[in-house]
């Protein structure tokens, strides 16, 4: 007999109306909906596998076995923007930062559908697919990551990005600015610009400046580095400054938004980034990173706010603004979490338990909430971030006295193992999202 | 296999059966306990259950007493290292006792 797809299977199930038949060949479940108020074989559909969806898909299995989970992703292969910019800087290639579906799938019994949704009807408890397919949910969780602010820049849109990239969404975009380093002249200029607050991954532009700069001292040791960033601070600030000093003498120069004026426009056929001022700043390459919005099915849907973003009750993650549908990673507003990939990880879990308790009718658990991201400054060089969060009066905040950052004044070795453990977070989170 | 063909169905279901089952999973459920909720936040470092991948150490499996130490340990200072302090500040004797006996239990 030929091989059935998955999907064909079901709807051979579907015509036949032998879904009973599946019960009987299903190992027994959990006798959750023997609970009052439990309900039975629950249809979760999750959109979005980045960190936040393929965690909550993972940990809700785990949690609730008899839960039926969809899992909604448009890319068969999910391309991390964690260690992204150590492709940049020649560490590492495209196919370690590239993984596949295959663990949910085989492991944990997730149906993974590649495809996009294009609505969401709240009322109906349905998403409709480009395909034409629809989804039936008890409970829809939406994980879309970030989209850009086209309007914010002028001279900048999602075409003039193929030639000045952002490289904020990892992929073809990571490629192009990695080709363009490469072609650029010994003793050139880089520039990165950095979006104000709030935006996915706070050290993510400095840790890029790291990587590039790491890659220029090697290969092109005469060139510069100009981060004209929006803000007057950023995240780790003192740390990365440091490491800079230590391990690029010369060659990296940041200027806070007040001291420059922060973006008028972009000329991008001259490479030319204007200050409000009007001043000019000529480079080789620019990494220009726009602000940003929750994704565009968050905007589709009507989970958004005015600010672009989705307010979610910080306990469960469900939205404010439709019932049984939840708002999980860089899209939603999560109180103190920044958005980062390990926080979307983190609200993932808790969404999945809160979802878990619902369907089966018990109490969740006081929520707890982890962020820990670091950053390579050098191959050898690691900093790091970390910190824990509670729900309080509503709202996630961290706990007091605990987490921070890497301390100031630590010597070579714990910068070292700093940078070891870097790598082993990366294998650790992927592997607990993915795999 | 055409669209509009007969199916045998009974036959289909056996074998679709156990090439995927859609409500399987491999693994084995956990229960939704505040340990447990607690714990998840350790597994995106030290691997799902503590069981790591890569560099950082694993903890699934360690004895409860072992954890238990180890983390008191760094929230008080007595053991340094490099981000756990940071982390191990922010629980309670209580949730520190908690994870423990979670990961000693291989979840």
């Amino acid at each position: 007999m030929p091989r059935l797809s998955r999907r064909r299977f079901l709807e051979l199930l579907g015509q036949a109306g032998t879904l009973s038949a599946l019960s009987l060949v299903l190992p027994p479940l959990a006798r959750a909906a023997d609970k009052p108020g439990a309900k039975a074989s629950a249809r979760v559909v999750i959109v979005g596998g980045g960190f936040g969806g393929a965690t909550c898909a993972k940990y809700l299995r785990r949690f609730a076995p008899d839960i039926h989970v969809t899992l909604i992703e448009r890319d068969t292969r999910f391309i991390t923007c964690p260690f992204s910019n150590t492709v940049l800087g020649g560490l590492n290639d495209m196919d370690y930062i590239s993984h596949d579906y295959s663990g949910l799938q085989e492991h944990y019994g997730i149906e993974v559908v590649h495809d996009s949704v294009t609505e969401v009807d709240a009322a109906a408890k349905r998403v409709s697919l480009t395909n034409g397919g629809k989804q039936q949910y008890d409970a829809l969780v939406v994980s879309p990551g970030i989209d850009f602010r086209w309007d914010a820049i002028a001279g900048y849109d999602e075409k003039t990005a193929e030639s000045v990239p952002h490289a904020w969404k990892a992929g073809t975009q990571t490629e192009t600015l990695r080709r363009q380093l490469e072609a650029m002249p010994d003793g050139g200029v880089v520039i990165i610009a950095p979006p104000g607050n709030p935006f996915r991954c706070p050290p993510g532009p400095y840790e890029r400046a790291s990587m590039i700069a790491y890659y220029l001292k090697t290969t092109k040791p005469r060139s510069k580095l100009l981060i004209l960033d929006a803000k007057d601070k950023f995240s780790k600030q003192p740390l990365f400054v440091q490491g800079w000093e230590a391990l690029y003498p010369g060659m990296i120069e940041w200027i806070g938004g007040s001291d420059w004026g922060g973006i008028g426009r972009l000329d991008a056929a001259n490479r030319t980034l204007y200050s409000t001022f009007d001043t000019p700043h000529k480079a080789d390459v620019i990494n220009l990173i726009p602000p940003q919005k929750a994704g565009a099915i968050a905007h589709a849907a009507g989970l958004v706010n005015a600010d672009g973003w989705c307010p979610v009750d910080q306990r469960t993650f469900e939205s404010t603004l439709h019932k049984d549908v939840y708002v999980i990673g860089d899209a939603s507003v999560a109180g103190q979490m920044p958005k980062s990939g390990f926080a979307a990880n983190s609200q993932g879990k808790v969404c999945a338990a809160a979802l878990a308790a619902k369907f089966h009718a018990i109490d969740m658990p006081e929520p707890s909430y982890v962020n820990t991201c670091y950053s390579l400054v050098g191959p050898e060089y690691g900093i790091s971030v970390a910190g824990v969060y509670r729900l309080v009066d509503g709202e996630i905040k961290s706990v007091e006295k605990s987490g921070g950052v890497s301390p100031i004044d630590a010597d070579r070795q714990f910068r070292q193992t700093e940078a070891r453990y870097a790598v082993g977070w990366y294998q650790s989170i992927v592997s607990d999202s993915f795999g | 296999m055409r669209p509009n063909q007969p199916v045998p169905i009974i036959g289909l279901v056996a074998v679709a059966a156990l090439s995927w089952n859609p409500l399987q999973a491999e693994t084995d459920p956990i229960e939704l306990t505040r340990g447990a909720m607690l714990s998840n936040s350790c597994a995106a470092c030290h691997g799902t259950d503590g069981n790591s991948p890569g560099e950082i150490p694993s903890i699934g499996g360690k004895s409860a007493r072992f954890i238990e130490t180890a983390l008191q340990e760094y929230r008080s200072g007595k053991r340094t290292g490099t981000v756990m302090g940071r982390h191990a500040s922010a629980y309670s004797d209580e949730e520190i006792r908690l994870i423990a006996e979670f990961f000693a239990h291989g979840k």
